[in-house]
C-alpha cells in the first residue's frame, strides 16, 4: 500500500555500524541463502549509505546470503508471495491477514526467537499477525497516518479530521475544496469510519475495519462526498511531497516520512510550512510484520533473520532510515542514527490513539458479518471515478 | 554430425521443426497459455463475503463490467486513448513529412536523434518531470502569468470535466503527458510510410493540375494512411493499458489499468481484474480488424 517509501531519508550517518552485539544464534548451518520481499529501505546493506547496514553483519554471523526483492505496494507483495520462491516478507496490515487466510505464510514458533521478549508488549499479540493465538510473524516497524497541514493556513493544529471530510471554510477564509487530499487505497475508507465513530456515535462503529452494511454505507457516503473536495488522491509518498510544495494542498492524511522530508527542507518551510497532528478522533496507522512463506526453502536462515530483525540496534537503525517507530522499545535509547528523540518525532507517543491497518474480512468480531475488502476496493474505485 | 546433416538433407522438415520449435513452444505455452489462463479466470467469480475465488463457470463477473462505475472507467479510458491517438497523428504528420521529404544528411540524423532521445530516458523520470512542469506553481502557470495569460489558463481549468484545480490535477494534464510519452511511436511509422510515397506521383499530380491541397488529400494521405494506422495501433493500445501516468498526473479518476492493478492485489479480485483485461484485448481486436481492412498491413 505504501507506494514508494524509498530510501531517501536524509538523516546523516554519524557512526559506522557493523556486526557487534548480535545474539549468537544456533542453527543447522546447511542453508546459505535467504530471500526477502521488503519495502524499499527496509533491508539495507550499506549500499545507499554506508552508515545504514544491518545485513552485512548478519551474513557474516550466519552464513545466510540475503537477497532482497523490493516491492512498492502491498498489492505487489501479495502477488510476489503468491508466486513463491521467497522466505520472508515485510507485510503491512492490509496484506498480512490476506496472506494468512490464503495460507501463504506459516505459523512462527516464538520460542525459537530469543529477541521476541524485547518486542513491545502491545504489539506481541496484535490481531494483524496473530490469529486464534497463533503468531504468523514478528512485528518490524510501525507508524501513524497523521494529519499533515500547512501552518500558514492553520495557525493552530486542526482538532478534527473534518477539515478533509466536510466542505468548510478553513481558517484563512477560503474553502477547502481542491486543497485537501486522501489516500488512494481503499483502506482509506477506514479513515472515514474512524471519523464517523466520533461524529455519529449512533452508528455504533466499534472498529473502523469491522463495519456492518449500514456502518459501511455511511462511511462510503462520507468518502463519496469527500471526492468533491479532493483534487487528486495520493498514493506515492514522493508525489505527495510535491503536492504540498507546488499544488496548494494544505491538509491531508500523510505519513511522518513525508512530514520529515518537508520539514528537513528550509526553503519549503518558509514558503509552505508543514506540520502534523493526530486529531481528537485518533488516527489510522500501519504496522508491518515480517512473515515467513508457507513453503520457505530456508527456514533456519529465516528464523535467524527474524531474531536479528528484532535486535535493538537493527530496529533503531531501520526506524532512523525509514522514519518509522521501532517494534522494540529498547531501540529508542542510545541509537546514534535515530537519536533519543527519534521515536517521539516519528510518532511513538501516539500508540494508543491509533487503529492499525488490517484487512477487512467478511467474518468479524464486532458485528458478526462485515463488508469485506474486495467490496471496499471496488467501491473506492467507483468513488474516485465520480 | 554426419548423421545429423544427412537427416537434415533427407528431411528438410526436421531442420525447420528444430529451428522453429523452441520459439513456437514459447509463444504457445508462455504467451497463448497465459492469455488462456487469464480468460479462464474471468469466468470465475469472487465470493464477496469470504473473499475467496469460486472456481465455477459464471458470466456474473462480466456482468459486473456493466455496472455504471465500471462502464465509466472503460469509457474514460477509450475516450482518452482515442483523443491521444488523433492528436498525436495530427502533430506527428508535419514532423514526419518534413523528415521524410526535406531533411537530408545531418538534419535527418538530428531528426532521428530528437525523436528517439525521449525514448532513452526512463519513463518514470519523464512522468515525474511533467508533474512538476504542470504543477500549480510550475513553469506553465508561471509563464502564463508572466505573459498575462493567467486568466486564460484559469478559464481552461474551470471547464467542466476536463478542468481541475491545476493542470497536473486535471484530464488536460493526463492528456498532455500521454501525448508526449507516446508521440514518437506515431512519428516513426508515419515517417516510414511517407518515405515510401513515390515522388513522381506527387509531381504527376501537380502536372495534371491538382492544387497542393488536392494532392495531399487524394495522393499523399491515402498512401500514408497505413503508417497512420500502424502508429495509431501503438498510441491507442499503449494509452489503453497504461496505469502509471493517470496515477501521477490527473484527477484520480481510474483508468482500466489502474482498476486491474487495484483489483488483482490486496483486493484479490482476480476474476474481475481478468475481465477488465479482456476489454482492451477486445477493443484492440476490433481495431486491428478494421485496420486490416484499411490496408495497414499490406506493406508488411
Amino acid at each position: 500500500m505504501k507506494f514508494t517509501k524509498n530510501a531517501m531519508v536524509t538523516l546523516c550517518a554519524t557512526t559506522s555500524i557493523l556486526a557487534n552485539g548480535f545474539n549468537t544464534f544456533a542453527f543447522a548451518a546447511n542453508e546459505t541463502e535467504l530471500n526477502i520481499v521488503a519495502w524499499p529501505g527496509y533491508v539495507e546493506r550499506g549500499e545507499s549509505d554506508k552508515g545504514y547496514d544491518w545485513v552485512t553483519g548478519f551474513e557474516k554471523e550466519t552464513g545466510c546470503k540475503v537477497n532482497v526483492k523490493t516491492a512498492a505496494t502491498s498489492d505487489e507483495m501479495v502477488t510476489l508471495m503468491n508466486q513463491g520462491g521467497f522466505d520472508l516478507v515485510t507485510a503491512s496490515g492490509d496484506a498480512s491477514l490476506r496472506l494468512i487466510a490464503g495460507k501463504k505464510v506459516q505459523a512462527i514458533d516464538v520460542s525459537k526467537i530469543p529477541n521476541w521478549a524485547n518486542v513491545d508488549k502491545r504489539l506481541q499479540d496484535a490481531p494483524w499477525h496473530t490469529v486464534d493465538g497463533v503468531h504468523y510473524g514478528t512485528p518490524y516497524q510501525w507508524g501513524p497516518n497523521v494529519l499533515a497541514y500547512n501552518t500558514k493556513v492553520f495557525k493552530e493544529a486542526p482538532k478534527s479530521w473534518s477539515v478533509v471530510f466536510e466542505e468548510q471554510n478553513l481558517p484563512d477564509g477560503k474553502s477547502n475544496k481542491g486543497r485537501v487530499q486522501a489516500y488512494y487505497g481503499a483502506i482509506a475508507i477506514a479513515d472515514a469510519a474512524l471519523y464517523l465513530m466520533h461524529k455519529k456515535p449512533e452508528l455504533g462503529i466499534k472498529n473502523p475495519y469491522e463495519l456492518n452494511k449500514d456502518q459501511y454505507a455511511a462511511a462510503l457516503a462520507l468518502a463519496t462526498g469527500q471526492r468533491a473536495l479532493v483534487g487528486r488522491y495520493w498514493g506515492d509518498a514522493a508525489v505527495q511531497v510535491e503536492d504540498f510544495k507546488t499544488e496548494g494542498v494544505v491538509a491531508s492524511s500523510s505519513w511522518p516520512y513525508q512530514v520529515n522530508l518537508l520539514q528537513a527542507d528550509k526553503a519549503v518551510m518558509e514558503k509552505t510550512p508543514i506540520a502534523s497532528t493526530i486529531p481528537e478522533e485518533g488516527a489510522t496507522g500501519w504496522a508491518d510484520t515480517t512473515m515467513m512463506h508457507a513453503e520457505a526453502a530456508h527456514p533456519n536462515c529465516a528464523y535467524a533473520w527474524l531474531n536479528h530483525s528484532l535486535d535493538a540496534k537493527v530496529q533503531g537503525d531501520v526506524a532512523a532510515w525509514f522514519g518509522s517507530v521501532p517494534a522494540v522499545n529498547a531501540a529508542c535509547k542510545g541509537n546514534a542514527l535515530l537519536t533519543d528523540t527519534g521515536c517521539d518525532t516519528n510518532g511513538m507517543a501516539n500508540f494508543d490513539k491509533i487503529w492499525f491497518w488490517r484487512t477487512p474480512t467478511g467474518k468479524c468480531e464486532a458485528e458478526g458479518t462485515c463488508v469485506s475488502y474486495s467490496q471496499w476496493a471496488k467501491d473506492y474505485l467507483a468513488v474516485q471515478g465520480k | 554430425m554426419r548423421g545429423l546433416s544427412d537427416l537434415f538433407y533427407k528431411r528438410p522438415g526436421a531442420l525447420t521443426a528444430m529451428l522453429l520449435g523452441p520459439p513456437l513452444a514459447w509463444i504457445g505455452i508462455v504467451y497463448i497459455g497465459s492469455l488462456l489462463a487469464l480468460l479462464l479466470q474471468s469466468f470465475y467469480h469472487l465470493d464477496d463475503f469470504s473473499g475467496i475465488i469460486i472456481h465455477e463457470f459464471t458470466l456474473s463477473t462480466y456482468g459486473q463490467l456493466f455496472e455504471s462505475s465500471n462502464l465509466q472507467t472503460i469509457g474514460r479510458t477509450v475516450a482518452m486513448a482515442a483523443i491521444v491517438t488523433i492528436t498525436s497523428a495530427i502533430i506527428a504528420f508535419p514532423i514526419a513529412y518534413y523528415a521524410a521529404r526535406f531533411a537530408r544528411g545531418k538534419t535527418k540524423a538530428l531528426f532521428y536523434l530528437a525523436v528517439m532521445m525521449p525514448l532513452w530516458s526512463s519513463y518514470l523520470v519523464k512522468v515525474y518531470a511533467w508533474k512538476l512542469i504542470l504543477a500549480k506553481e510550475g513553469i506553465i502557470t508561471w509563464a502564463a502569468g508572466g505573459l498575462g495569460l493567467g486568466g486564460v489558463l484559469d478559464a481552461l481549468l474551470t471547464l467542466p470535466v476536463i478542468g481541475g484545480s491545476s493542470l497536473s490535477f486535471s484530464y488536460i494534464g493526463t492528456f498532455l503527458v500521454f501525448l508526449y510519452i507516446w508521440l514518437p511511436y506515431m512519428i516513426l511509422p508515419l515517417q516510414a510510410a511517407l518515405e515510401r510515397v513515390p515522388k513522381n506521383y506527387i509531381e504527376a499530380s501537380a502536372d495534371l493540375g491538382a492544387t497542393p491541397r488536392q494532392t495531399f488529400r487524394t495522393v499523399i494521405l491515402p498512401l500514408a494512411l497505413p503508417g497512420v494506422i500502424a502508429g495509431s495501433i501503438f498510441t491507442f493500445s499503449l494509452t489503453l493499458g497504461d496505469y502509471i501516468i493517470p496515477q501521477i498526473v490527473g484527477n484520480s479518476r481510474p483508468f482500466i489499468g489502474q482498476a486491474v492493478y487495484t483489483l488483482q492485489g490486496t483486493a484479490g479480485d482476480i476474476p474481475l481484474a481478468a475481465a477488465f483485461t479482456v476489454v482492451p484485448m477486445l477493443i484492440m481486436g476490433v481495431y486491428l480488424a478494421l485496420a486490416k481492412r484499411a490496408g495497414a498491413f499490406d506493406a508488411l
